[in-house]
């Protein structure tokens, strides 16, 4: 690791301020960003933690939206009784105890990371990100691997997840079924389905060159017949990743599979 | 009834209570006044001239002593590292081994390989510099595989080895294993990968060196399986220093598998530096650094004929293999592929005729040596996979077909060099049979099926020689050191006992086990019996712990060593209590002379050996006595697994259901470590045949370089390993021990393939991992 500077600010406001720098890093749960800095894959001058300025929290508001603060770890999604089944489920499998424990809803989706489970979940659910600046609809949000709608000094502060009765896209079920990377246990395949009232959303991650990506043709299908029979053939192999855990022929065929399952699960 | 601590008794591990309580004490664990520390510039290329070398940025970096490189390292004359086995081709010739400097000086052959070492104050202040250096190269073709390495147009690796070829070896009767498989009713063939592997110890290599200006001496703490080879090989190839004027000390070693057999580039370094710098150097490598430079395991590429009459009777075996020894010979590994592989060849079974050509090249990846096994799984993975494909093709169950093969006879003599003490193959099959409830498997397998589930069931019936070795058979066969044993026994004069074992503990729990057969012999508690290993400057001499051979022949040194301090307490007692020695037993903490009142307490035997007021006439004061044992022959572990998996075909994830092994170790001194020791040995052979996997890509970039791609198997890939031991006593040794250390890691891949074959009606290479088994189903 290289030497840095560490500050906490108390405000989001302070926290922006102290992200004015180039050199400046953001830093949540820090459970991607650490091993790299532990690795020398990463150099920054100051990281700014926000663990201190972020909530901790999750609320249920109106007439059953879920609100969850940015800072919000992942262990406590997993065993907040006020969250949903499918969100609490989601929470519970991320990472390892470790991650889960200082791992945070914001940073995840902050990081994009293309395997990471949460962009899958907020992605299908149309969930919408707030930042101290705006509020950001998913289907905007996500632009790529690693790659957010987010600019310059914006954080994320809540994300809310339309399981209200008046949403007129309210989610009333969900379902992720993740298929793991054997070493990083990180999805190779995830895929979240969610019904909701404007039609079924199908969102995959793992998968893509592209990050985060809406399964339309299964969402069409889906929509008119909401079976495991009616799931597509698996989507091309044209643009998805290829490593040493799955080509993507293989990981195309997955995002099929799991798609199913899901749909399975959810009765 | 075994005593409560003696042979027999599941004794927890003494040693246990520091481990799990932070109180182990690791190399990187030891500091001393003045220490730097080392960091290596380590070459980013799989194969390339080194044009260039700038350290001037790096020497004027805050707290930099010294930054070293190759040609330094060699003008001080420190010799290159050497391959301590010599195999000779079947022409005649030696192995050609290609020079290995332990700081590269003109060309690099591997990603990692080390090119110049930073020594600094502080761990941050030698990365610092490090990344000051500036190598320049010159980037060469690289070749990673045997196939890249034989074809036509190949690089060059070592101007010592014509097209890369280190040896062309042959074991058995070549011509009469043609004819017998010309003469068969049927000859099944089939062509077999063995995966490369990373050992992957938990606590990763560390090097500590101090130099005394003022007695002109050396001292180093180091993760090392044998301390005392080590220093003989520092010593007497790489010119460090004399062997009086070295001391080697593997404290606490958090696990070896055999990759800390060998001696590394970076322990020389450290040591020519901490004397040229004059400054103490630690070195401890971080993960990536292990699994870039740790020796590497397997990696062989075979084809195999086997033929059959019609009786189904093994009547030859015909192997071909290539191995991958990677850009360097380290200090085994060309015993590896040879004579503890194609000497195994014969398996638990009557085989007439059997002929191995093995070849091994070099390539741009990580040295290969020996990994837990170390060429045996190799050999146990071959058949084994063979019988059930013969199985398959001439109809018959692979269970029926081992049993009909079988060797019931012993002694037995392969025609591959191994001689076979004792065995029971049936009983041990019988046994894995009845706790594997192979009965019931139908039932099973048609339940797996009315869920879309595919479901099979895999033997695997290894044989494998540890204990290694006989001096003199190994010296025949190119070993350049012998392969005994020492033990000293000391008692105090308090009667308090130290065991000083040439063996070394690196997670196998000898602290527990030898102090065992101690207590067994002189019914004492184990708290005052020590084990005390791996310090050059304490234990006498010693040939250190790999290839199961700890418990064969380390402990019957100890025993050797238990006999003379019998036999002494013995005269002395008989002395004292006016007895004869024939009436005398030794029990509850005291000499006692049978059929009578009298007795000495073991303590006051101690002290009169050292008061020496009343000795008998002409006895040496002192009680204290060394053995050295050199074994007869090699042991011959053996025994039946048995694995059942349920494989998801839309996905090709393999569910291991259940795993039963019943082994045959000799006697088991301790039951609960060997259970442990076939825990973790299945662990690791689940691991190959499943999890694990080294990548290189086509530029030598090693592609599964960290956990976040290398699969370590984890708990929740593994069921609960149903156990147990059926002993026939090994007749050459004291103890009849065969040994356990390895019987998991050979044994259990061919039976986990097996049974996922048996699932999928496929073949398939290891490891079986998801998208190899998906892509198995639907070829």
């Amino acid at each position: 690791m290289y030497d840095f500077e560490y500050v906490k600010p108390g405000s989001v406001a302070d926290a922006v301020a102290a992200l004015q720098s180039e050199e400046a890093t953001a830093m949540s749960g820090g459970q991607s960003l650490l091993p790299t800095m532990k690795a020398r894959l990463a150099q920054h001058e100051t990281v700014v933690d926000l663990t201190g300025c972020l909530q901790d929290s999750i609320r249920v508001e109106r007439d059953g939206d879920i609100f969850i603060g940015g800072g919000t770890r992942h262990a406590a999604v997993a065993r907040d009784s006020v969250v949903p089944g499918w969100l609490a489920d989601v929470a519970a499998h991320i990472g390892d105890p470790a991650v889960r424990n200082r791992g945070t809803i914001g940073g995840s989706l902050a990081n994009n990371d293309p395997a990471a489970c949460y962009p899958a979940v907020v992605l299908a659910t149309g969930a919408t990100i707030t930042t101290n600046t705006r509020s950001i609809a998913a289907d905007d949000y996500f632009q790529g691997m690693f790659t957010t709608a987010l600019e310059e000094g914006e954080i994320i502060t809540e994300v809310m997840f339309p399981t209200g009765v008046s949403e007129p896209g309210r989610v009333f079920n969900a379902n992720y079924q993740k298929f793991v990377q054997p070493a990083s246990r990180f999805a190779l395949v995830g895929v979240c389905v969610a019904q909701t009232n404007e039609g079924v959303r199908v969102a995959v991650t793992g998968a893509s060159e592209d990050g985060v990506f809406r399964w339309t043709d299964a969402e069409a299908a889906l929509s008119a017949n909401f079976s495991a029979d009616a799931v597509p053939p698996a989507p091309p192999a044209d643009g998805m990743l290829g490593d040493i855990h799955g080509t993507p022929e293989y990981r195309a065929h997955i995002i099929h599979v799991m798609t199913k399952r899901a749909v399975i699960a959810m009765g | 009834m075994p005593k409560d601590t003696g042979i027999g008794a599941s004794v927890t591990r003494t040693e246990d209570v520091r481990f799990t309580t932070g109180k182990g004490r690791y190399t990187d664990d030891f500091k001393c006044l003045g220490l730097h520390y080392a960091y290596f510039v380590r070459s980013p290329h799989a194969h390339a001239t080194v044009t260039g070398i700038d350290k001037s940025a790096a020497e004027a970096s805050e707290g930099v002593v010294a930054v070293y490189d190759g040609h330094q390292l060699t003008g001080d004359g420190v010799g290159n590292l050497i391959c301590g086995w010599g195999i000779t081709s079947k022409d005649g010739t030696p192995m050609k081994m290609g020079a290995w400097s332990a700081l590269a000086t003109n060309t690099v052959r591997y990603v990692g390989d080390a090119v110049v070492v930073v020594i600094a104050d502080t761990l941050e202040n030698a990365k610092d510099a490090a990344g000051k250096v500036e190598v320049s190269y010159s980037e060469l073709p690289v070749v990673t595989d045997v196939a890249g390495a034989i074809a036509p147009g190949a690089p060059q690796i070592h101007p010592e080895a014509e097209g890369n070829q280190i040896y062309d070896w042959e074991i058995g009767d070549q011509a009469a294993t043609d004819a017998a498989l010309a003469g068969a009713a049927r000859v099944v063939e089939m062509e077999i990968t063995n995966n490369r592997l990373a050992p992957v110890a938990m606590e990763p290599r560390a090097a500590m060196a101090q130099y005394d200006a003022g007695t002109d001496h050396l001292t180093l703490h180091t993760t090392s399986q044998n301390p005392h080879v080590a220093r003989l090989v520092l010593s007497a190839f790489y010119q460090i220093a004399p062997e009086h004027k070295l001391r080697v000390i593997a404290p606490d070693v958090g696990g070896g598998f055999g990759s800390k057999i060998y001696i590394y580039p970076e322990e020389i370094v450290c040591l020519w530096a901490a004397r040229k710098a004059g400054v103490p150097v630690k070195w401890t490598a971080d993960r990536s650094e292990a699994f870039l430079t740790d020796a590497h395991g397997r990696d062989h590429v075979s084809t195999a004929k086997m033929g059959f009459d019609a009786d189904n009777k093994i009547v030859g075996f015909k192997v071909d293999t290539k191995a991958n020894l990677g850009a360097y010979m380290s200090l085994f590994s060309s015993s590896v592929p040879t004579y503890l592989y194609a000497t195994l060849l014969s398996g638990q079974y009557v085989i007439p005729n059997i002929h191995c050509n093995v070849q091994t090249y070099y390539t741009n990846t990580a040295p290969v040596d020996a990994y837990r096994g170390a060429g045996r799984p190799e050999a146990c993975y071959l058949i084994e996979r063979m019988m059930e494909k013969a199985a398959g093709e001439l109809g018959v169950s692979p269970a029926e077909l081992r049993r009909t093969n079988f060797i019931q006879q012993f002694p037995y003599q392969t025609p591959v060099i191994m001689a076979y003490d004792t065995g029971d193959f049936n009983a041990t099959m019988d046994a894995a049979e009845t706790a594997a409830d192979v009965a019931g498997f139908a039932a099973r397998r048609a339940a797996s099926e009315a869920e879309g589930k595919k479901r099979g069931i895999g033997y695997s019936c290894y044989i494998e020689a540890c204990g290694i070795a006989p001096s003199a058979a190994v010296g025949s066969l190119g070993a350049g050191v012998g392969l005994w044993e020492s033990a000293e026994v000391r008692v105090n004069p308090v009667g308090s006992i130290e065991i000083l074992t040439g063996s070394h503990s690196h997670g196998q729990g000898h602290e527990t086990t030898f102090a065992q057969i101690v207590s067994d012999r002189f019914d004492l508690p184990l708290d005052q019996i020590k084990i005390v290993h791996g310090d050059t400057d304490t234990v006498q001499f010693g040939m250190g712990t790999y290839g199961s051979r700890s418990g064969a022949v380390g402990m019957s040194a100890i025993v050797k060593a238990l006999d003379k301090v019998e036999a002494k307490v013995k005269k002395i007692a008989a002395h004292v209590l006016e007895a004869s020695e024939d009436d005398l037993v030794i029990e509850g903490g005291a000499v006692k002379v049978q059929g009578t009142d009298k007795q000495m307490l073991w303590h006051e035997v101690g002290l009169s050996a050292y008061t020496a007021h009343n000795l008998p006439e002409g006895m040496e004061p002192g009680l204290k006595e060394g053995a050295f044992y050199d074994p007869t022959n090699f042991t011959f572990p053996a025994g039946t697994y048995i694995c059942e998996v349920e494989v998801d075909p839309d996905t090709g994830v393999v569910n291991i259901e259940s795993f039963v092994a019943a082994d045959d170790f000799g006697q088991v001194i301790n039951p609960l470590i060997v259970g442990g020791q076939v825990h973790g040995g299945i662990a690791q052979g689940v691991g190959q045949a499943m999890l694990e996997n080294i990548v290189y890509d086509e530029d030598g970039q090693l592609q599964s370089g960290t956990f976040m791609d290398y699969t370590m198997p984890r708990a929740d890939d593994l069921p609960s390993f149903q156990v147990s031991t059926h002993e026939t006593f090994c007749p050459g040794n004291p103890l009849g021990i065969k040994g356990c250390g390895e019987a998991g890691a050979i044994g259990s891949p061919p039976a986990l393939v097996n049974a996922v074959i048996d699932a999928i009606g496929k073949d398939i290479q290891m490891p079986v991992s998801p998208e190899n088994v998906w892509k198995a189903i639907n070829a």
